[in-house]
């Protein structure tokens, strides 16, 4: 399963968070690292992202709760506040206005998804 | 050259203007430091919107985004300009250097010298504090005054009247908006103003505003002796640039006032630039976003040393205010003009042609602006046809054949030509391209339809495709989908489409399958295809927190169920209210408790209200013939039993209907997609009506229906639609757009004529016999319940960014700030 381990540990600290199995395809779910909420997102050919959980137009913390999709091939999450759209690679906003939500590394160890939130 | 890297830029004034020059610089790259002194106590804002804060928006709604690296200091006015040292000092009592200085001070509303004007209760129409001002005044107020019947005092008195207030304008000149109209546009306009309840004076002054023994406004006196009963006075008489600075320092400025500046926005001092409202440019004091914006490109790209030049600007202006469109091109007269007047329908419209009767001139509409869209771009230009049909030119017709130098976005001062050309270089295939490649579109969205029209002339399919993954239209996916019995999102897209979806596609495609009754929303994939209202059964609030409401069907509620819900909401610390549509809402669940919630009330018996669905929200009822002394039918039970047979049924958008037990209507089901009302003999069947932001009449389908018939004929009229409509397309607009409209309809629902009535009335068979509780079918689950918790890794920990404060003995939710990054 290679793919689960592209994402490459930035300093190497690593929080396990939930069972790979517990993440749904095309679906997010919010964890709590420490006081951190941090949004895991499933997509469909089973490669994991982590996004910051702060959807930053509305200040809510709901990005978990998007809707994952694609846009020009690119894995993307709309924020279920007011629909911006956000790469799941990069954490930017596609509209244009430079917004972008942190991004955290994330692996999956024997099963087990894990996320570096230093 | 410049040494650009250390260049010292500071603006005066924070305004639209200010804003789309220091955000011009910021795209292009500017390396210089940016100081910004606004003297108002927040950011720059949407000036042009100003009114809409009254109405709901709130400061941040309006707020431009600041762009990284300017040093913006609000609050701050600058209070004079020190030439030979190259400084501004400020009233908070600093001065600052600068390399260049750009004047981008705006302008203030002019106050006429009559006696009272400084009395508490006046003000004028310009920032958020006057608006917040003139809000806090009209609350002990009965009636108010606006001096002006320009755009922006029919704005103003628009806004008083949304306070409550009784209105008067008062003006000058003979008739309204004199500098966007004729006589006969004023009329026809004062027509329609007079209409929603306002009181105009024209050809009126004002001899003295009057104090009660408060101190406070009470009375407007015009020179004819009348008083006018007023608590609020907003004066709207005008605007002067604010070009005290530029005066105090020596700089150029007009005779009326405005800082002269050349085609490069250059002052008369080659280090000062002048920019927007306060700007005399060619002789002219632009007060138009579009003009001012254009000043701003040209004056950044001066400072980055480029060549723009700022030559003048299109005044034609279209506006919709209190709800009339007033639109106003190229020139207000001309050697030859026609002229179309229906004082009754409200509608005006005037062409000016020169007197060969070879090249239109400009023209003035009121209660029409088709033609303002039109046929703007062909002013001095020839005729694009016989001048009567123009008048009459829709939107589709005359811009059809657009010269490419035909300017269509006047907000941005973008053309035809430039559109086009971004269309074919960067491959667009969407408004939302146009708006992010060239501005267009971008500012008050007049020009949107026009964007739509490119868009299609240039080969691009818009009206159909989905999005990006489907090129087809939902109606063709439906068909499709129920041909090809296709059971899930992933063999569609497969089979069908590009990519793995988006939020508009998914959620389209599950109303598809669950309108087909292929299972519950939340089973296996499909969950994932659902907006986070259809995910948790419940509508997210602004703190991430949601709301319930169970149906009530008919809005008939025993006492027992009445306190459940009351108990349920005192138990779990919810706020409630009575909704607008007959039932009650619960607010401010957060997700792990949603399953208990609704434990309680399925076990009381209630059911969810689908309010969260695109789907039957509810029927309403009058009270009817059981009890009402002038009912002709039992409405209630007729709403009940219409209510329990499209619960659950998912559409395009969502469903909502009334039944009225008589003429009187008390249950307002003219306002619904599908309404109605109780005669002698039967039932009267009213379909497209909507309430919402385009409100509409339902028409009248069919009348003295027995209750059989009846249902039969809304059974096939909600499938029909469900089949046909567009993605998010109500009732009304998607009738508005039936090719053939109500004849076609009665014949394919009433006379079958499609041949397709057996299978319509199979298919809502099958939803009635298969119809589920969607709460009690997930609270059953144990798999679909793994869903409702805050944090998979802490299930029991309740979001910690989740609080309340109280209001009126509720809860409510706290205020959230905003941090954002950008990269
Ligand atoms: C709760 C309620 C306001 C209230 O406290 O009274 C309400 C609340 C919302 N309305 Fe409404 N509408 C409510 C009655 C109405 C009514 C009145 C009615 O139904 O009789 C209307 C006008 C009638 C109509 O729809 O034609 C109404 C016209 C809208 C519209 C505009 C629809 C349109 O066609 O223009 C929207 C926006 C939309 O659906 O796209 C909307 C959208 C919404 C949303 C979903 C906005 C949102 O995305 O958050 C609100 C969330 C509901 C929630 O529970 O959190 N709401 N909304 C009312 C719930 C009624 C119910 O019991 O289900
Ligand atoms: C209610 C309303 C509706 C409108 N509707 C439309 C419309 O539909 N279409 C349209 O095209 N236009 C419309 N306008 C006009 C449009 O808003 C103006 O053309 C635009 O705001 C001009 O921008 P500006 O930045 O040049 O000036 P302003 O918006 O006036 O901004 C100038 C800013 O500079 C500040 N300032 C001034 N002097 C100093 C100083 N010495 N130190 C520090 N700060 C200072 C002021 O406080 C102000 O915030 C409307 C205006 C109003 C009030
Ligand atoms: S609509 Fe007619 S029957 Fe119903 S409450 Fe009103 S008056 Fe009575
Ligand atoms: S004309 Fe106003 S946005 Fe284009």
């Amino acid at each position: 399963m290679t793919i689960l381990d592209a994402t490459p540990a930035l300093a190497g600290h690593w929080t396990p968070v939930c069972s790979y199995t517990d993440l749904l395809p095309e679906q997010g779910a919010a964890v709590l690292v420490g006081d951190r909420q941090v949004a895991v997102f499933r997509t469909f050919d089973g490669a994991l992202y982590a996004l910051g959980n702060l959807d930053p137009f509305s200040g809510a913390y709901v990005m978990s709760r998007g809707i994952v999709g694609t846009r020009n091939g690119e894995p993307t999450v709309a924020s279920p506040m007011h629909k911006q759209v956000f790469s799941l690679v990069t954490g930017v906003c596609a509209d244009g206005s430079g917004v972008a939500v942190p991004t955290y590394p994330i692996r999956v160890t024997d099963g087990t998804v894990e996320v570096s939130v230093v | 050259m410049k040494d650009r890297k250390r260049m010292r830029l500071v603006v005066v004034g924070h305004g639209p203007t200010a804003h789309r020059l220091i955000e011009t610089l910021a795209g292009r790259g500017f390396d210089g430091t940016v100081t910004v002194f606004g003297e108002e106590p927040r950011p720059a804002y949407d000036r042009v919107a100003l009114t809409s804060y009254l109405s709901g928006k709130s400061v941040e709604d309006l707020t431009y985004p600041v762009p990284d690296g300017v040093t913006l200091r609000t609050g701050v006015r600058v209070t004079a300009i020190d030439r030979a040292n190259r400084t501004v000092t400020t009233d908070a009592g600093d001065s600052e250097p600068y390399d260049v200085l750009v004047l981008a001070t705006g302008s203030a509303p002019f106050v006429p010298p009559v006696p009272g004007r400084d009395l508490p209760g006046c003000f004028v129409y310009r920032t958020i504090d006057d608006l917040d001002a003139i809000r806090d005044a009209s609350r002990d107020a009965r009636a108010g005054v606006v001096i002006g019947g320009g755009l922006l005092g029919l704005e103003a008195a628009d806004a008083l009247r949304g306070l409550g207030l009784d209105t008067h304008v008062i003006e000058m000149s003979g008739w309204l908006m004199p500098r966007q109209v004729d006589e006969g546009g004023g009329s026809v306009l004062r027509g329609h103003i007079e209409g929603l309840g306002l009181t105009i004076h024209t050809g009126a002054g004002v001899r003295s505003i009057e104090a009660g023994p408060d101190g406070r406004v009470t009375s407007l006196v015009k020179p004819d002796g009348e008083a006018i009963d007023a608590q609020v006075v907003v004066f709207s008489a005008g605007i002067r640039p604010r070009d005290e600075l530029a005066r105090a320092c020596g700089l150029e400025v007009g005779e009326r006032g405005g800082i002269v500046v050349d085609a490069g926005m250059r002052t008369s001092d080659e280090h000062i630039y002048a920019i927007g409202e306060c700007a005399l440019a060619g002789g002219m004091v632009y007060g138009l976003v579009g003009p001012c914006n254009t000043q701003a490109e040209v004056a950044a790209e001066r400072i980055l040393d480029g060549p723009a030049a700022f030559t003048g600007a299109d005044m034609s202006t279209k506006l919709k205010l209190l709800g009339v469109d007033v639109a106003q091109f190229g020139a207000m007269s001309g050697a030859l003009d026609v002229t179309y007047m229906d004082p009754v329908g409200g509608v005006y419209k005037r062409l000016f042609i020169s007197d060969d009767a070879k090249t239109l001139l400009g023209g003035i509409c009121v209660g029409d602006a088709a033609p303002y869209n039109a046929l703007r771009p062909f002013v001095g230009k020839p005729l694009p046809g016989a001048p009567s049909d123009l008048l009459f030119a829709g939107a589709g017709k005359a811009s059809v054949d657009l010269p490419d130098d035909a300017q269509v976005c006047s907000c941005n001062n973008v053309t035809k030509g430039k559109i086009c050309a971004a269309i074919a270089d960067k491959g667009l295939t969407d408004v939302q391209g146009i708006k992010d490649c060239t501005r267009a579109g971008t500012t008050c969205g007049s020009c949107v339809p026009m964007l739509k029209q490119i868009l299609v002339k240039s080969g691009v399919d818009v009206g159909k495709a989905l999005c990006e993954h489907f090129t087809h239209s939902r109606a063709e996916l439906f068909d499709i989908v129920n041909v090809r019995g296709i059971t899930t999102f992933s063999q569609l897209i497969a089979e069908h489409g590009t990519g793995r979806g988006c939020d508009i596609c998914k959620p389209a495609v599950a109303s598809i399958l669950a309108s087909l009754g292929r299972g519950h929303i939340l089973d296996g994939e499909q969950a994932a295809l659902q907006d986070t209202n259809d995910q948790f059964l419940a509508n997210i609030q602004k703190n991430g927190t949601y709301s319930v409401v169970p149906r009530i069907p008919g809005g008939e509620i025993t006492p027992d169920k009445l306190i459940v819900i009351g108990e349920v909401a005192r138990d779990f610390g919810l706020y409630t209210k009575i909704t607008g549509a007959q039932r009650i809402d619960l607010l401010g669940a957060r997700v792990e408790q949603l399953p208990a919630i609704w434990r309680r009330l399925v076990d009381a018996g209630f059911e969810s209200g689908h309010a969260y669905g695109k789907a039957l929200r509810t029927v309403k009822s009058c009270v009817g013939s059981t009890w009402c002394r002038y009912g002709v039918q039992d409405s209630v039970g007729l709403a009940i039993a219409l209510e329990l047979r499209y619960r659950g049924l998912r559409s395009p958008h969502k469903l909502k209907s009334a039944v009225s037990g008589c003429a009187r209507e008390c249950a307002e089901a003219r306002s619904k997609d599908f309404g109605i009302i109780a005669t002698e003999q039967g039932w009267n069947l009213y379909v497209g009506g909507n309430g919402g932001f385009t409100p509409r009449h339902a028409d009248l389908l069919a009348s003295d229906l027995s209750t059989d018939d009846l249902v039969r004929t809304i059974d096939r009229f909600l499938m029909f639609y469900i089949r046909t409509a567009d993605r998010l397309q109500r009732t009304a607009a998607w009738l508005e757009n039936l090719d053939g409209g109500l004849d076609y309809l009665r014949e394919v629902i009433m006379e079958d004529s499609l041949g397709i009535c057996a299978e319509l009335d199979a298919q809502m068979e099958r939803h009635v016999s298969t119809y589920v509780d969607e709460w009690r079918a997930t609270i059953e689950d144990p798999d679909k319940l793994r869903r409702f918790v805050s944090f998979v890794n802490a299930p029991g920990v309740p979001d910690p960014s989740i609080s309340f404060e109280t209001e009126r003995d509720q809860i409510k939710p706290m205020p959230i700030s905003l941090e954002v990054t950008r990269r």
